[in-house]
C-alpha cells in the first residue's frame, strides 16, 4: 500500500474495520481500539455488516457455538473439578437445541466477569471517552434498515471512502 | 530496591486485559508531570503490557516486582 511519509511527532494511527456481530467477535475490536487510545494513538473504527449491531444502544451480541466447532465450553461456577472440564459441544446439539446460544452466551459472560474482563459496553464507553471515532457504514444501514436513532450518541456516519481516507494515513489497519 | 514513594495507588488485582492498562492510562492522564503511580495487577500479561505501554507513551517505568501472583509497577508521568 502506498503511504504518505508522516512526521515522527504525529501520533500513530489505528484504522479498524469491525464486521462481525457475535459476542466473541465483538471483543477484539473494542479491546484493541481502547488500548490503542490508552497508548496515545488516534483510532477510527468502521462498523459494517454485522459489526453495525455493535453500535446499538443495547448490544445483544451472542456467541454462536455452532459456528465455532473448536470452542470449548466450561462451567464458570461450582466445584473446581467441574469447572476444569472442557465440555465438548457437538454441532448437532448446538444447532438444534432451543436456547443453546443463550445458555452459551450466559456461560461465556459469567466466565468473562469471573476473570475480570470488562463488558463490551464498558470497553465501548472507554473508546468513546478516549475520542475514538466510531463510524457506521451507511450502505449497510440502508440494507438492514437500521437508523441513526438505533445507535448510541457520538456515532458518525459514512461510507467506504470516509474510512479509506482515514486508513490511507494509518500506521495499523485491521479487518476484524 | 530502594523504596519508591508513590503519589497514586492503583489496584488492578482481579482485572484482566485490557483493563489494567486502560485504568493505568486514565490515572496517569489525571496526574501531574513527575508524579508516580504504583499499580498492582494479577494479570500476567501486565509484565509485557506495561512495558509496551510505557515505551509507546514515553512514561517511565521506574521499577517492577513480581511475587505471589502479583505484579507491581512504579510508573512516572513525563
Amino acid at each position: 500500500m502506498m503511504k504518505t511519509k508522516k512526521r515522527s511527532s504525529e501520533p500513530k494511527r489505528l484504522a479498524l474495520v469491525a464486521s462481525r456481530g457475535t459476542l466473541d467477535w465483538a471483543y477484539s475490536p473494542f479491546i484493541l481500539a481502547s488500548t490503542a487510545a490508552a497508548m496515545e494513538m488516534e483510532v477510527a473504527m468502521f462498523f459494517t455488516f454485522y459489526g453495525l449491531t455493535l453500535l446499538k444502544k443495547k448490544i445483544e451480541a451472542k456467541v454462536a457455538p455452532h459456528a465455532n466447532p473448536a470452542m470449548p465450553m466450561r462451567i464458570p461456577f461450582g466445584p473446581q473439578g467441574l469447572q476444569n472440564i472442557q465440555w465438548p459441544v457437538p454441532n448437532l446439539l448446538s444447532t438444534n437445541l432451543p436456547g443453546f446460544e443463550t445458555v452459551a452466551t450466559s456461560l461465556m459472560k459469567q466466565a468473562f466477569r469471573k476473570n475480570g474482563v470488562a463488558t463490551v459496553e464498558e470497553l465501548r464507553d472507554i473508546c468513546l471517552e478516549s475520542g475514538v471515532r466510531l463510524i457506521g457504514c451507511t450502505m449497510t444501514m440502508d440494507v438492514f434498515g437500521i437508523n441513526k436513532d438505533d445507535f448510541i450518541e457520538g456515532v458518525e456516519l459514512g461510507g467506504a471512502a470516509t474510512f479509506l481516507e482515514y486508513a490511507a494515513d494509518a500506521d495499523i489497519q485491521l479487518f476484524i | 530496591m530502594t523504596k519508591i514513594q508513590e503519589d497514586q495507588f492503583l489496584d488492578c488485582r482481579g482485572l484482566n486485559c485490557p483493563l489494567p492498562i486502560l485504568k493505568t492510562s486514565k490515572v496517569i492522564s489525571d496526574m501531574r508531570k513527575g508524579e508516580i503511580v504504583k499499580m498492582v495487577s494479577t494479570d500476567q500479561g501486565s509484565i509485557s503490557d506495561v512495558d509496551a505501554f510505557t515505551r509507546r507513551t514515553g512514561h517511565k517505568l521506574l521499577d517492577s516486582e513480581a511475587g505471589d501472583g502479583e505484579y507491581i509497577f512504579y510508573i512516572r508521568k513525563v
